[in-house]
């Protein structure tokens, strides 16, 4: 569509008394992309969206929302934008179907838009059964489906998501990243923020990773995977006699191999996907069996973890699996 | 082409027209009454309470407090309407505290609508509150024997005093809510002022029998000049005893100097407060 990026962030800084919260924080996010704003509590994720959503006023800086300068247009830039917050922000004494009278009467929408819109949107949230119950008796992911209906319901081109999953269990947060996956198939824009970083690799196609106030890396998934350290080839092997042949297969085509007797795994090096193939083949012809053959990165987990000193989660298990790593297999 | 237009139905904006302070503040209010139509239970602080205060006072205390002229209960009904208003500001506050807590005002801000409809909707809906409860107590006190003795003119004038003065004070209300966190702490807080300023004036008990320094204080207290301007206006008790200090022989006219006085105090401190609290 249209060159102009959809959200721009010039130097934005926020000051709260002598904490600068955000520092000189700058990015742009091209229409129809997702912008995965990436770090730890307290990182300044939710000031940056507050401002660029015109709640906050910037200490210095600016930004653009549609085109809009958030401080010289404020009003231009919340008819383009449509917000969720942290905590789901519905009036829980209304019911589902007010909530969103409520909020299409502040846009001063027409009723009948309102009424059809609402329909569809909870048809497609699942919310239809509960349409007309207060919302105090909704679950999280009712609440939080309900919360992203309203947000919706002005169809902003650009939507703000600060932390949309944070408090549901897997199942509900796989259902809003379907949710989330489909409205950027329509063209809508997102910026989202998250501690998580499997949601960040799994929905953004840029991440800018914040940290303290500042940005301490950015780029696309991928990109800041191969910062953390290179891939690797993992095989698997059927029988654990072959491991030494399989081994001297793999350096054939890679300067480093490991072989993990007891996993009967041999991993190699590797530069990407086109390594993986080729060590595939030889495989092929080999006559050596395998259960596994796969393409290993390390995981935005190891990426946080190298450019912070500190892991993002800070889960009493964490550090004992800081080595695990995403594979991206073709079962053999 | 229309395949890819049924595709890309949901971000074909629809018309958005931003509503005026009018309607986005009359929105506003719609949903603050809805909430007590959900949960009555938010009125029983101006109804169900209002009248335990009047039956408590009327019959437990109203035998050993004796009234000059006039029977206690007419005395006592316009103390307890004018207590009533007065405590509308500890409504606006913990309205707008929840609202602020919840992140509801968040979402107003977040659209098109002017700023400052939070806080118009917030007001009205909450003279709304307070007027309910009046207008129970006036039920109340029908049942028991307060009449308005002096014609419609002066009868609508004190109510009229009565929701100028409400005005006033939710401006205190809308300050204090700005600036604190916590309904508790609101209330807390809320509470604290108003129940001694509500009970040190004339509200309740004459002041005549008060220790001098006492006397004083409640006399200038701004609710005593309302509650006797009340008084007057309805018929319900003799004009204040001439000793009685300044503001109670010109209590209509004192009771509207003091609302203005509350209003050019607390309206810029409310506006700021909430401005800042909306800026972060």
């Amino acid at each position: 569509m249209t060159a102009a990026p959809a959200v721009e962030a010039v130097e934005l800084v926020k000051h709260f008394g002598d904490t600068r919260a955000v520092d000189d924080v700058s990015f742009v996010v091209p229409a129809g992309s997702v912008l995965g704003l990436l770090g730890p509590n307290g990182a300044g994720k939710t000031t940056l969206v507050r401002m660029l959503t015109t709640l906050s006023v910037p200490t210095s800086g600016t930004g653009r929302v549609a085109g809009f300068d958030i401080i010289e247009q404020p009003n231009e830039v919340r008819r383009s934008m449509g917000l969720t917050g942290q905590a789901a922000t519905v009036d829980e004494i209304l019911t589902g179907r007010e909530n969103l009278k409520l909020i299409g009467a502040l846009y001063g929408l027409p009723r009948k838009y309102v009424a059809e819109a609402t329909e569809r949107l909870f048809a497609r949230f699942d919310l239809t059964h509960a349409a007309d119950r207060m919302a105090k008796t909704y679950s999280g992911g009712m609440r939080r489906r309900l919360d992203l209906a309203v947000s919706l319901l002005a169809a902003p081109p650009i939507l703000f998501l600060d932390e949309p999953t944070t408090g549901l269990d897997p199942m509900s947060r796989s259902g809003l990243w379907d949710v989330l996956r489909e409205l950027v198939t329509e063209g809508t824009t997102l910026v989202l923020t998250t501690q998580y970083l499997e949601e960040a690799d799994n929905l953004a196609d840029e991440i800018v990773v914040v940290d303290k106030g500042k940005v301490i890396a950015a780029g696309t998934p991928t990109q800041l995977k191969d910062r953390a350290g290179k891939a690797s080839v993992v095989v698997t092997l059927t029988n654990a006699a072959d491991l030494d042949a399989a081994a001297d297969l793999m350096r054939a085509h890679s300067p480093e191999v490991h072989v993990e007797r007891g996993s009967r795994r041999v991993t190699a090096q590797a530069g990407g996907l086109g390594d993986m193939t080729r060590i595939a083949a030889v495989f092929e012809t080999s006559g050596i069996e395998l259960d596994d053959l796969g393409l290993a990165r390390p995981s935005l987990d190891d990426v946080f973890l190298h450019l912070t000193g500190h892991r993002a989660e800070t889960e009493p298990d964490a550090g004992a699996s800081s080595s695990d790593a995403t594979t991206e297999g073709v079962p053999s | 082409m229309t395949a890819v237009q049924t595709a890309r139905t949901s971000v074909t904006r629809p018309p958005i027209h931003p509503p005026s302070l009018l309607r986005a503040s009359a929105t506003i209010v719609w949903r603050n009454l809805l909430h007590i139509r959900r949960m009555p239970e938010m009125l029983l602080d101006v109804t169900v309470q209002s009248v335990m205060f009047v039956l408590l006072f009327a019959y437990v205390f109203g035998g050993a407090i004796a009234v000059i002229g006039s029977n206690y209960r007419e005395f006592l009904l316009p103390g307890i309407m004018v207590q009533t208003m007065v405590f509308s500001s500890a409504i606006v506050a913990m309205g707008l505290t929840s609202d602020l807590q919840k992140g509801i005002v968040d979402r107003f801000k977040s659209l098109p609508i002017p700023r400052s409809s939070v806080l118009v909707g917030r007001s009205i809906s909450s003279l709304i509150h307070s007027s309910i409860g009046v207008l129970v107590m006036g039920l109340t006190g029908l049942l028991i024997g307060w009449r308005i003795r002096n014609g419609v003119v002066d009868g609508i004038l004190a109510f009229l005093l009565l929701l100028l003065f409400g005005f006033a004070l939710i401006w205190l209300g809308i300050w204090v809510g700005s600036l604190m966190r916590t309904v508790e702490a609101v209330q807390g807080f809320m509470f604290t002022v108003m129940f001694p300023l509500t009970f040190v004036a004339n509200t309740f008990a004459p002041t005549e029998t008060m220790t001098p320094w006492l006397r004083t204080i409640a006399e200038w207290n701004p609710v005593s000049a309302l509650t006797q301007a009340c008084r007057e206006l309805w018929g319900n008790g003799p004009p204040a005893p001439a000793d009685a200090a300044w503001p109670l022989q010109n209590p209509v006219m004192v009771s509207v100097a003091w609302s203005f006085i509350f209003i050019a105090i607390f309206a810029p401190l409310a506006v700021s407060a909430f401005r800042r609290r909306s800026r972060d």
